[in-house]
C-alpha cells in the first residue's frame, strides 16, 4: 500500500473538516441577525447583576485528575508497542516478556494506589 | 512516497504549524495561546507522518494534544492572575534574549549537520520500538515507570490542603 492510499483519505478529511467549520462560522457572521441592545450582555434577564472579576479560580483537584490522566496515557504509548510485538517476543523469551509489563504497570498502580488512599479520586 | 502530493502536504502543515505557533506569541489571552498551541501540535504530529514516524505521531496527538493542553489549560485556570491581559511583561528583554540565543543554537545545527536523503524511510514501526523496549532497554522502560509515580505522587504532595499538610506533619 502506498503513502497516498494510507494518508489521503485524512488528509481530505483535514482539510474538508476545516472548510465545514469555516463556512458554518461565517455563513452565521453573514446571515446571522445582530442587535447591540444593553440587556443583550446582561447575564441574567431578572435577579441581581454579579459584582466582581469574571475570573473564578478552579478546583486543585481537576489538575490532579489530568495529572493521573497523563500518567495513564503516557502508561498507554507504552503499552501499544508491547502489545504489537508480544506474541512474537514470547516465543523467543518466554514469561520474560509479559513480566516485564507486569512490573511496569506494578509500579504505576503503586502510584494509583497512593493517590487513592490520599483520597484524590473522591469528590469531596 | 510519489508525486506532489507530500510535497504539498508538507508545506500546508508547515503553514498551519508557523501560523499557529505566532497565534501562539501574539494572542492577548493566555486561554487563545493555549488553543493555538494545540493547533501547532497537530501541525507537527502530521510532520511525523510525512516522515514516515506514524507511531510518533499517534504519541503526538495522544499525549500532547490530548493530555498535555488540558494539563496546560487546568493550569492556567488555576492561576488567579492569568486572566488578565497578556500583553506587557517584564520578563520580556530575558525572552527575547532567550529566544534569540535558541535561534543562534538552532541556526547552528541546522548547518552544521550532513542532511541526506534516503531513498527508503528507516523502518520506525512500532514492532521495533517493542522489540528495543523489550530487550536492550528493559531498564529505561522499567525506570521510566519510577518516574511516572515520581510524577503522581509529587504532584499529589503539591497539591494537598492546609489540613492534609499538617496531617503529614503529624505522621
Amino acid at each position: 500500500m502506498s503513502f497516498y492510499d494510507s494518508w489521503s483519505a485524512l488528509m481530505i478529511g483535514t482539510i474538508a473538516g476545516f472548510i465545514l467549520v469555516f463556512t458554518a462560522l461565517i455563513a452565521a457572521r453573514i446571515f446571522g441577525p445582530f442587535a447591540s441592545e444593553r440587556g443583550k450582555g446582561v447575564s441574567y434577564e431578572c435577579g441581581m447583576l454579579p459584582i466582581g472579576s469574571r475570573w473564578a479560580q478552579v478546583n486543585v483537584r481537576y489538575y490532579l485528575i489530568a495529572i493521573l490522566f497523563l500518567i495513564f496515557d503516557v502508561e498507554a504509548v507504552f503499552i501499544f508497542p508491547w502489545a504489537v510485538t508480544f506474541v512474537r517476543q514470547a516465543e523467543e523469551f518466554g514469561m520474560f516478556v509479559f513480566y516485564e509489563m507486569l512490573v511496569f504497570i506494578a509500579v504505576l498502580v503503586l502510584g494509583l494506589g497512593y493517590a487513592w488512599r490520599r483520597g484524590v479520586l473522591e469528590w469531596k | 512516497m510519489d508525486g506532489s502530493g507530500p510535497v504539498v502536504a508538507f508545506w500546508l502543515l508547515a503553514a498551519v504549524t508557523l501560523v499557529a505557533a505566532g497565534g501562539v506569541l501574539v494572542s492577548r489571552n493566555l486561554l487563545h495561546a493555549v488553543l493555538f498551541l494545540i493547533l501547532a501540535f497537530i501541525g507537527v504530529a502530521g510532520h511525523f507522518v510525512l516522515l514516515s514516524a506514524e507511531f510518533l505521531a499517534m504519541a503526538q496527538v495522544i499525549i500532547y494534544v490530548g493530555a498535555i493542553s488540558v494539563l496546560l489549560l487546568f493550569a492556567i485556570l488555576l492561576t488567579p492572575r492569568a486572566g488578565r491581559d497578556n500583553g506587557e511583561t517584564k520578563a520580556f528583554p530575558v525572552g527575547a534574549l532567550l529566544a534569540v540565543a535558541l535561534a543562534a543554537v538552532f541556526l547552528f545545527v541546522i548547518n552544521d549537520t550532513n542532511w541526506k536523503t534516503v531513498s527508503e524511510s528507516p523502518a520506525l514501526a512500532p514492532e521495533a520500538l517493542g522489540e528495543a523496549l523489550l530487550t536492550s532497554w528493559v531498564l529505561p522502560f522499567e525506570i521510566a515507570s519510577v518516574l511516572l509515580t515520581a510524577a503522581l505522587v509529587g504532584s499529589i504532595m503539591l497539591a494537598r490542603t492546609a489540613e492534609e499538610e499538617a496531617e503529614d506533619a503529624l505522621a
